[in-house]
């Protein structure tokens, strides 16, 4: 099955989601319109204004001299981003999925400040798959690697700037004066006693020509970038109107689960579904490939509930995948052997002096397989016609997934609508190269045929379904000089990689190394006599990204390591790591931790039996501290308090910017709680349910103080940042408090040393 | 037929006895704002309330809801208190994805109801059951006492 994937464009995404891409850093260019690329203008029905973004290949050329020409005829490629409506309220369309991170509200931000507009007049949605709509850095449509403020800063600007100029222009020829006597702000187009709302002259603005070059605003003069605003989205989350994938509802809708495999890549051998059809509801029982060679059934029913008790009846004999059958404790055992003699070198140094040095440490660090456990299990809705489909589904990866349910379904992209629903978190879990979960909706609708199915993934699914966070190991060994200085930092990582197998594997996956595998630590921050080598074994359990990628290890082992280091050396952690950051090259570093530092009142005495614990890591361009208040509760770190230190540029959305910090450092001090781990028996996962994936519940989450270092930088990303910190800042605590240092997460029982 | 009494409507269910409420309400009766989260009564999504008491109706069939009253956040602004707290949500810009919140308002009412200033502990224990992936719990606790104390 061919993908038409765009291979620079995942490329460039890539790099940048790995954090080794030059244009994330903070004093890179900001990025142009892409050159191929052009604004376009049509008239909406009812009267108004629609700018919209072309490309090439998705309007014809002629069409596109004509910027006011109508519509072609044939599959429309969705375009839009800015409608004017008469009534003067604006529709803004983001390009990425909204599922917490902000973006359906940010994103308009951007025009709404360039255009001037009410904001209480802005609506914000979500624009379907198009290649309009593809991100303008990567070339794919695509949410994630914490890219989209960054990427479209520029982009989003210029089209509000290119909307208000046309409006002018529209304003002034229909008043008969020069361009410069109107003023355009708040919606309304003024000059002396005359006036217009943008809504009165969108649709002659519609008629005007899109202008060559934009003039941006001073930032001095923002009114909407940098203030605090409330979600677009927040209100409809309490009254349950908002919308999301799984409330999609069509006419004659049937809903399908599939029953899965219990191992990965198994096959069903045979099956019995006779008491499963017997049941009222159930339509039918049909067998199905599934994601990498395995096969399924899927029960179709008339709702969820009989789908289930379907899935429950239906009696079905496995053949188990292929491969060994993978038990967690032995997997951890060969992974440990494996990294005394890693394969890949990530980055060379020389660690010659760990022979001579005074004294020398070994850590090994254990990390298990992680779920991303979004609140709302994956789903996906299809109606499938004859020569085309409607797709609705919350997807992080909206062209690459289009193409391959296309793939899938024996047609042209073009032929597939992929509608973008908001998502009930993803993490990771709904951008996936393979498009699993939708390749195996798009195969039951095929197979189905008969109407609207949706397809939906129960939590059991969820948690056993593979793509999850690789299971490393990471082995460690410091030379120390008399003095406690590090003279020699040997470290092997060994886990599964992300990248191998996917398009982005011939692009990223360098010398035999998988870069998401070691972000966070080939960057040597700390400027350390350092060596890194790697080994990428082969298991056929699905893994995938997870909130803030590599650095969900890499930064745990790093800045634990540093405390430890530091600790040796008898110097304060703060001062060490101030000592060794780079004051040019780090200074955002430096800044985000004298920041967290100085508001955390780290230092100064705290009560009995409470103690500090610090860590500062960069993660796609954005560097956050966290400096933690800690203390053993029931054989357990209880948080009291987390200051959080960042630097991620010019900050456009305040309030949502500030909530995904707190969110990431949430997310962050769910990977230490007991249990938070799936493993794997006789290679199968072991965790059902939240019972025993358990993820942070109300009494463990800590009050959370975020501070932004001032910036006028282009903005970097804020979805990921805040989880890799926390961890490495807890583990610091209770070392300080305990003198015991945790080296796997989720930490084991403390009242058990 | 089922008969029950949702947000104050009688309405006929055509399902198994056995249904979950949450079905009942997202499939059979077009109301999606209750949430599935787990269908294990453990993460708090689909919480609504029976007789005013925060239910987890995916665990919870229609059959133990006949002749009591279903109220489900599409409904809960009708209740003062309901709506203080949507409000109160709004203000402290609790949401980020928002699928947890339904139920999460649904649990923050019934304790409102039990105990109109709750403490730390009492916001713990009352929410413990719902889990938000989001991270908004501080929020939510702020939230919580802000439209505790308006009252």
């Amino acid at each position: 099955m061919r993908i038409d994937f765009d291979a620079a464009g995942l490329a460039r995404f890539a790099r940048a989601a790995s954090g080794a891409d030059e244009a994330r850093q903070p004093r890179a260019r900001a990025v142009p319109f892409d050159r191929r690329s052009f604004l376009k203008v049509s008239t909406l029905a009812g009267g108004g204004l629609l700018l919209g973004f072309a490309l090439p290949g998705s309007v014809p050329a002629a069409l596109a001299e004509e910027a006011a020409a109508p519509m072609p005829k044939g599959p429309l490629q969705p375009n839009a981003f800015i409608r004017i409506n008469p009534d003067n309220t604006v529709e803004i369309l983001s390009n990425r999925l909204e599922f917490g991170q902000g973006t359906q509200t940010a994103l308009p931000m951007l025009i709404a400040e360039e255009l001037d507009v009410d904001w209480a007049n802005v609506r914000g949605l979500l624009a379907p798959a198009g290649d309009a709509y593809k991100d303008p850095v990567f070339g794919i449509q695509i949410t994630g690697g914490s890219t989209a403020l960054h990427n479209s800063w520029e982009q989003y600007r210029r089209m509000g700037a290119a909307a208000r100029m046309m409006l002018i222009s529209a304003a002034a020829t229909q008043w008969g004066i020069a361009p410069e006597e109107v003023k355009a702000a708040n919606g309304k187009l003024t000059a002396g006693t005359r006036s217009a709302t943008y809504g009165d002259m969108a649709e002659a603005a519609a008629a005007m020509p899109v202008p060559d070059q934009v003039v941006l605003k001073d930032p001095k003069r923002y009114r909407i970038i940098g203030k605090p605003t409330p979600r677009i989205d927040g209100a409809a989350s309490t009254d349950g109107s908002k919308k999301f994938g799984m409330d999609v509802k069509l006419p004659r809708m049937r809903v399908a689960v599939v029953k899965r495999p219990p191992t990965f890549g198994g096959k069903v051998a045979r099956f019995d579904a006779t008491d499963a059809k017997n049941i009222k509801g159930v339509f039918d029982v049909i067998q199905v490939p599934l994601d990498r060679g395995a096969s399924g059934l899927a029960i179709i029913a008339d709702g969820y509930y009989p789908a289930i008790r379907g899935r429950q009846a239906v009696k079905v004999e496995w053949i188990d995948g292929p491969g060994p059958k993978l038990s967690t404790p032995a997997l951890f055992a060969q992974y440990r052997e494996t990294a005394k003699n890693p394969a890949h070198v990530a980055l060379p140094g020389d660690v010659s002096k760990l022979t001579t040095a005074a004294s020398t440490l070994l850590a090994e660090y254990e990390f298990p397989y992680l779920a991303h456990a979004p609140m709302e299990p994956l789903n996906a809705t299809f109606d499938l016609r004859s020569d085309s489909c409607t797709v609705w589904a919350g997807s992080q990866f909206q062209t690459v997934d289009q193409a391959a349910i296309a793939a899938t379904l024996g047609m042209r992209p073009d032929r597939v609508t992929l509608n973008t629903m908001p998502a009930g978190g993803g993490f990771g879990r709904r951008a996936v190269p393979t498009s699993d979960y939708l390749r195996e909706a798009a195969t039951i609708a095929k197979l189905y045929a008969k109407g609207p199915i949706k397809i939906i993934w129960s939590r059991e699914d969820d948690l056993q379904g593979g793509y999850y966070r690789p299971m490393h190991v990471h082995r460690a060994e410091l030379g120390f000089d008399d003095a406690g200085n590090v003279v020699a930092w040997k470290h092997a990582i060994v886990g599964q990689s992300i990248i191998a197998g996917t398009p982005f594997a011939p692009m990223m996956i360098k010398d035999g190394v998988d870069s998401t595998m070691t972000e966070g630590v080939v960057e040597n921050i700390y400027d350390m006599p350092m060596q890194v080598a790697v080994t990428h074994p082969e298991l056929a359990v699905p893994v995938l990204w997870w909130r803030s990628v590599g650095n969900t290890h890499t930064a745990f082992v790093m800045e634990t390591l540093i405390d430890e280091a530091a600790h040796a050396a008898k110097v304060d952690p703060v001062e060490f790591r101030m000592a060794r950051l780079d004051p040019k090259k780090h200074a955002r570093h430096r800044a985000a931790l004298k920041l967290a530092v100085d508001k955390s009142g780290y230092g100064k005495p705290l009560p009995e039996g409470h103690a500090f614990g610090v860590a500062v890591h960069e993660a796609f361009g954005t560097v956050v501290a966290h400096v933690v208040e800690v203390s053993i509760e029931n054989g357990r770190p209880k948080i009291h308090k987390v200051t959080a230190g960042v630097h991620a540029n010019r900050i456009v959305n305040p309030m949502t910017a500030e909530t995904q910090i707190q969110g990431g450092a949430v997310f962050g001090l769910g990977m230490t709680l007991p249990g938070f781990a799936i493993t794997l028996k006789d290679g199968r996962v072991e965790q059902t349910q939240f019972s025993d994936y358990p993820p942070p519940r109300m009494p463990d989450a800590p009050p959370i103080d975020v501070f932004f270092v001032k910036s006028d930088e282009p903005p970097t990303g804020l979805g990921e940042p805040g989880v890799p910190p926390m961890a490495p800042a807890i583990a610091n605590a209770v070392f300080a408090l305990t003198g015991k240092r945790l080296r796997r997460l989720p930490f084991d029982d403390l009242s058990a040393t | 037929m089922t008969t029950l009494n949702v947000n104050g409507n009688l309405v006929e269910v055509d399902a198994d006895p056995s249904t979950p409420i949450l079905w009942a309400l997202r499939d059979n009766l077009d109301l999606t704002g209750t949430k599935f989260g787990c269908g294990a009564a453990l993460c708090g999504a689909c919480t609504v309330h029976l007789d005013g008491h925060a239910t987890r109706s995916c665990v919870t069939p229609i059959s133990a809801a006949v002749g009591k009253s279903i109220t489900t956040i599409e409904a809960i602004a009708e209740d003062p208190l309901g709506a203080r707290v949507q409000a109160a949500w709004v203000k402290h810009d609790v949401a980020q994805c928002g699928y947890c919140q339904s139920g999460q308002i649904m649990s923050a009412v019934a304790l409102l109801k039990a105990v109109r200033a709750p403490k730390d502990e009492d916001i713990d224990n009352a929410m413990a059951g719902n889990i938000c992936r989001c991270g908004t719990y501080q929020r939510i606790r702020a939230a919580i006492k802000d439209a505790a104390h308006v009252a």
